[in-house]
C-alpha cells in the first residue's frame, strides 16, 4: 500500500502552522479514492482557472464530478482534471529567496513609457 | 384522444417523479460527497422533468388542475408510473442500476418523443434528452465499475438484476392510452446496448424472466403507497398550504 503525503496550501499558500491549510494524506487502498484538482475554463476564449479539489476513483469520474460539483450554475464550457499528487507547489517557507528579490526591481514594470493619447486602457 | 394524451402525459410525469423522489432519499447519505451531489443532480433533473410534463397535463385537463393537484393530490391508483422507478433504493448498485435500466429506456424513448405529432411533448422531450444522456453516461460507468470490480460489487450487482429486472418488460408494454409512439418497437434497441453494458462489465443478462406489470394502468407494487404518504403528507395534512 503507498501512501502519498500531500502538502497542500489553500487560501494563499499560508502553511498550517501560521494559520491556515492543511495536510492531505491520499491512501490509496480499497477505502479512499485519491484527490484530483480541478480546472474549469469559465468561457470561450479564456484561460483555465483553478476551482478547487474533489475525489474520484479514475480521471472520468474526476471530469464527471466536477461537473456535477463545479459546473452546476454554468460556470463552465470545459474541464481539466489532474490528480493532486502531480502537482508540485512552491514552499511558502522559501517565498523570502522567490519573490522578494523582484520587489525593488521596478523597472521590470512598463511604467516608464510616454504613451501616445490614442492608446487607452493600459 | 384528449383523455389519452392527458393519461400519456401523467404517466411520463409520475414516472419522472416517482425515481426523483426516490433518488432524493440519498441526499446526505451518498457513498461520498461527490456522487451525493451527483445523485442529488440526477433527482433535481428528474424533477424538472416531472414538472414540465405535469404542467402541460394540467393545461391539458383544465379547469382547477394544476401541477400540484397532480402531483399532490392523486391517489396511489391514479399514479401511472412504471414500477421499475418506485422500487427501493437498496444499496449503491440497486440504485445505480435502477437509474441505469430507466435512462437507457428513456433516452430512446426521448428520441422518438422529440420526432412525435405533439409539440408540446416533444419540446420538453428534446429539453430532457440532453439531461438523460448525462444520467446514461454516469450510471453505465457505474453499472461497469461496479460489475467489473470487486468481488463484493460484482456480487451486490447480482443481486441488483435478480431484483430489478422483472420489472422491465414492462418499459415496452403500451398501455391503452399510449398511442403517441410505439414502445415495443424499443425493445430490441434496448436490449442491445443493455446486452453492451453487461457484458463490459462482466454481468449476465437474465433469461426467461417472469415480468411484472401494472405500473402504468394504476397497479402499483405496495412500495408506491408509503412514497406518496411522505410525499403528499404536507398537502394532505395542511390542505392548500403554501411556501
Amino acid at each position: 500500500m503507498n501512501n502519498f503525503f500531500i502538502k497542500k496550501f489553500f487560501y494563499g499558500d499560508i502553511p498550517e502552522e501560521k494559520g491556515g491549510g492543511s495536510d492531505y494524506q491520499t491512501k490509496h487502498d480499497s477505502t479512499s479514492w485519491p484527490l484530483w484538482e480541478v480546472f474549469i475554463r469559465s468561457k470561450q476564449g479564456l484561460d483555465h482557472k483553478h476551482a478547487g479539489s474533489l475525489h474520484a476513483a479514475d480521471a472520468q469520474m474526476a471530469i464527471e464530478n466536477a461537473r456535477d460539483v463545479y459546473t452546476r450554475r454554468m460556470e463552465g464550457v470545459s474541464i481539466w482534471v489532474v490528480e493532486s499528487k502531480y502537482i508540485t507547489a512552491s514552499n511558502p517557507e522559501e517565498a523570502g529567496e522567490l519573490y522578494e528579490p523582484a520587489a525593488d526591481k521596478i523597472y521590470r514594470h512598463p511604467t516608464f513609457y510616454q504613451l501616445p493619447d490614442e492608446v487607452n486602457h493600459m | 384522444m384528449k383523455s389519452n394524451l392527458i393519461d400519456y402525459t401523467l404517466h411520463l410525469a409520475d414516472t419522472a417523479l416517482i425515481l426523483s423522489q426516490r433518488n432524493s432519499e440519498w441526499c446526505g447519505h451518498g457513498p461520498i460527497l461527490e456522487q451525493d451531489i451527483a445523485i442529488t443532480n440526477i433527482s433535481l433533473d428528474l424533477l424538472g422533468q416531472a414538472r414540465n410534463f405535469y404542467q402541460y397535463a394540467a393545461t391539458l385537463t383544465g379547469g382547477e388542475a394544476t401541477e400540484d393537484s397532480l402531483a399532490y393530490l392523486r391517489t396511489e391508483r391514479e399514479f401511472k408510473n412504471l414500477l421499475l422507478v418506485e422500487q427501493e433504493n437498496g444499496d449503491w448498485g440497486q440504485t445505480i442500476l435502477r437509474q441505469y435500466l430507466f435512462s437507457q429506456f428513456q433516452y430512446l424513448m426521448f428520441e422518438k418523443l422529440q420526432q412525435c405529432s405533439d409539440e408540446q411533448l416533444a419540446a420538453i422531450a428534446s429539453k430532457s434528452i440532453k439531461e438523460t444522456a448525462y444520467h446514461l453516461r454516469w450510471s453505465s460507468e457505474w453499472v461497469c465499475r461496479l460489475g467489473d470490480g470487486t468481488k463484493e460489487s460484482h456480487e451486490r450487482m447480482l443481486l441488483a438484476i435478480e431484483e430489478l429486472w422483472r420489472y422491465t418488460g414492462e418499459m415496452f408494454e403500451s398501455a391503452v392510452y399510449e398511442t403517441i409512439i410505439n414502445v415495443a418497437s424499443l425493445k430490441e434497441d434496448w436490449m442491445q446496448r443493455v446486452s453492451a453494458v453487461f457484458s463490459e462489465a462482466t454481468l449476465p443478462v437474465p433469461e426467461n424472466v417472469f415480468m411484472q406489470t401494472g405500473g402504468k394502468k394504476g397497479i402499483h407494487t405496495e412500495l408506491l403507497g408509503f412514497m406518496l404518504t411522505e410525499l403528499q403528507y404536507v398537502q394532505r395534512t395542511y390542505p392548500g398550504a403554501e411556501w
